[in-house]
């Protein structure tokens, strides 16, 4: 690499770096009751102090969630539109996320009403279940339609659909837990635990190893299936991996926080345009900071611009993801003419 | 010497569908195997099939003594390199990058590059002669450029045989020539194997050891350049019947114009092709002579011409030519000579000029297209 590239390298990851750590402090530091930095520090490092709780126990879990599921989102996205090779891919456009709300939801029901409480792993579990489910009908589109438009409006329609049942079921369903099941259902990063956190790491970190280990492969794939199977990919097997780690990505952020809109389709592309390069050897843990940055930005907008009013994370997130969308996709129709 | 790659019994087609059956191919290191053959013959088919981007249906294809479907696909892709038709996406990538990928099954886990593994790329990058654009985004170069680049990818996967489809389709005169002059140097200095399959047969005669011919859903014959290009078989595989095609300088002459001839062409040592080709072009049927059979002009006027007068090689053309000549001169009406010197062995042409004069039948060529385009309107 040259030397331009180099640099371009490290003041991108230190400035994903410093924003993450701003963005950390900023969001202990702001809420209905304010705490100041030093005091902050002092909770982190002593664990003593009034705001005690309020740190540790609500806004740190809540802070590390936004930052991994953040993380998975973009990653998630990043994978999807390498499968897809298709710039505007996601989790959510193409349904793989309210598939997984919708079998989480009739999960929920079904176990709630028959008495049983669902762990967090059961959680995820179904979410992937409905995420593989999305993730085949798109996998059947893909296979019929090659233009990029086609799959990406089957992905909306299927999205559509499995909102709607979803809607359907939690309007008839008789519990007290539907408030939850709404406010969840339409994402959120509240209500956060130590013992989710602890899931969700369980989970995304190791997806997250395995994902940068797959940037050989992935290199090849971006050049194309023919020359990637020339180079030595097995094909059949690569795609089944990306397949899967994109709907465990996307199912745990689904189980944990909901369906959270554009983070998977915005993250890579803005990622990409600092970083200027497609190299999964950077692309993966860019992404990966870079969903962290954005949805703890998000997150705290959600939470602080109509305190105490909290919004849902994905009214944010498409308020900044969407225009990002449309610029990639003029973008991309200005060098295909 | 044995065969590096070949078919045994090879059946090869899509979704278990036979296309082309029983083909039996092969091809040494250090030489170039060429499949040619009319549009959707099947060349592309068996060239994936030979690279196992396509399931064999029957037979096998043994790479270096083994079937390339017990390889691994690590083992079969340090010995085969591709460069196909399908565009690449290369986003973001210099040519440089692309180049490199071609180390792949080299690199490890990462696929981060080696000190050794830039020096084998920017020697490719060398041997094709794109020192100039390596830095430059992939998706701004040319045709051309990216072909070359796409040459240099499979150069530095330091193959022992190189697969390629069409390589020379799109590219202007010169860079078709340049992308084979290279690839023929590396066959010649790294003593790889190389199938492709070309469109353009005049490259395919000058570049090919073995030829390939694959028409009609099979493998129609197999041989030596020497073998394959003969007028007649060529005008039979592609099955033309609008022209001709002269095997020995690969090239393409339309069909004639039909009719009786309405001007006679005394020509030779070539100077009587532009015409020809000009009157053809016009539509205006013309007789040719008198020529050797050696003459230069003597296959353009066979092709075009619609009476052509001439005599075996090296012969001086007789009264009996002479005679016949004047007979058609006689009924063309009108006559354009071409020939500037006349010498020893064609005194009988310029007996013919003189015929024409004196009869003045002697036109230019400008006043033979205005009075045939003056009796159309």
């Amino acid at each position: 690499m040259k030397k331009r590239g180099l640099v371009r390298l490290w003041i991108g990851f230190a400035g994903l770096l410093l924003a993450l750590f701003v963005l950390v402090l900023w969001n202990i530091n702001a809420g209905s009751v304010h705490i100041p930095v030093w005091e902050i520090l002092k909770i982190l490092f002593t664990r003593t102090g009034e705001n005690t709780v309020i740190v540790w126990n609500v806004r740190l879990p809540r802070i590390i969630s936004a930052l991994f599921l953040g993380g998975a989102l973009a990653l998630s996205g990043f994978l999807l539109q390498t499968f897809f090779q298709n710039p505007i891919a996601g989790p959510f456009i193409l349904g793989i996320s309210s598939g997984a709300k919708l079998v989480l939801s009739l999960t929920l029901i079904g176990f709630l009403s028959a008495g049983i409480a669902v762990g967090s792993f059961g959680l995820i579990l179904a979410a992937f279940a409905g995420a593989m489910l999305s993730m085949g009908f798109v996998l059947a589109i893909s296979l019929k339609a090659k233009r990029m438009s086609l799959l990406i409006i089957g992905g909306v329609m299927i999205g559509y659909i499995c909102s709607a049942i979803t809607d359907f079921v939690v309007t008839f369903a008789d519990d007290q837990n539907i408030i939850n099941l709404h406010h969840w259902s339409l994402g959120s990063f509240s209500g956060m635990s130590w013992e989710n956190v602890g899931v969700m790491a369980a989970v995304v970190i190791p997806a997250l190893i395995f994902t940068f280990l797959l940037s050989k492969p992935i290199s090849a794939y971006q050049l194309g299936e023919v020359y990637a199977r020339n180079m030595g990919v097995n094909i059949r097997v690569f795609r089944i991996v990306l397949i899967l780690l994109s709907s465990v990505l996307s199912a745990c952020v689904t189980a944990f926080a909901g369906p959270i809109s554009f983070v998977g389709v915005a993250v890579p592309h803005l990622i990409r345009s600092i970083f200027k390069t497609e190299k999964p050897l950077i692309m993966v843990p860019a992404c990966f900071l870079g969903g962290a940055v954005f949805c703890l930005l998000c997150d705290l907008i959600a939470r602080t611009a109509f305190s105490p009013t909290e919004l849902s994370i994905s009214s944010v997130t498409a308020v900044f993801g969407a225009p990002v969308v449309i610029l990639v996709m003029l973008r991309r129709q200005k060098e295909h003419l | 010497m044995e065969y590096y790659i070949s078919t045994e019994h090879l059946t090869v087609g899509y979704d278990g569908v036979p296309l082309i059956e029983n083909i039996e191919i092969g091809v040494r290191r250090g030489e170039i195997l060429t499949l040619i053959g009319p549009n959707g013959s099947g060349k592309s088919t068996i060239l994936k099939s030979m690279i196992r981007q396509l399931k064999l249906l029957a037979g096998t294809v043994v790479l270096d003594g083994r079937s390339i479907t017990e390889m691994t696909e690590r083992e079969l892709s340090k010995k085969l390199a591709i460069v196909m038709t399908e565009r690449i996406r290369a986003e973001l990538m210099s040519c440089w990058d692309v180049v490199a990928t071609g180390r792949y099954p080299y690199t490890g886990r990462l696929g981060l590059l080696s000190s050794k593994d830039r020096e084998i790329v920017d020697e490719a990058i060398r041997m094709v002669h794109a020192e100039d654009y390596a830095e430059k985004p992939f998706q701004q170069i040319s045709d051309g450029q990216r072909q070359r680049l796409l040459l240099a990818r499979a150069i530095c996967q330091e193959p022992e045989i190189v697969v390629l489809d069409e390589p020379t389709s799109f590219l202007d005169i010169r860079h078709k020539l340049e992308l084979l002059e290279v690839l023929k140097e590396m066959v010649r200095s790294r003593n790889v194997a190389v199938v492709m399959s070309l469109h353009e047969l005049d490259l395919a005669q000058k570049i090919s050891d073995q030829v390939v011919c694959v028409a009609d859903h099979r493998v129609d014959r197999c041989g030596t350049p020497e073998e394959i290009f003969r007028d007649e078989y060529i005008r039979e595989l592609y099955g033309i019947e609008q022209g001709s095609y002269n095997a020995l300088f690969g090239s393409l002459e339309m069909r004639p114009v039909s009719g009786s001839p309405k001007t006679f062409v005394i020509g030779g040592s070539g100077s009587g092709i532009p015409l020809y080709r000009a009157l053809q072009r016009n539509g205006i049927p013309f007789a040719a002579g008198i020529l050797q059979e050696n003459d230069l002009d003597y296959p353009v006027a066979k092709a075009l011409s619609a009476e052509l007068v001439s005599v075996p090689p090296y012969r001086i053309p007789d009264d009996t030519a002479a005679e016949r000549a004047e007979k058609l001169i006689e009924s063309c009406g009108s006559v354009i000579c071409c020939v500037q010197d006349f010498g020893e062995a064609n005194r009988k042409n310029q007996d013919l000029l003189a015929y024409a004069k004196s009869r003045s039948l002697l036109v230019e060529p400008e006043e033979l297209f205005q009075s045939v385009k003056g009796a159309e309107v």
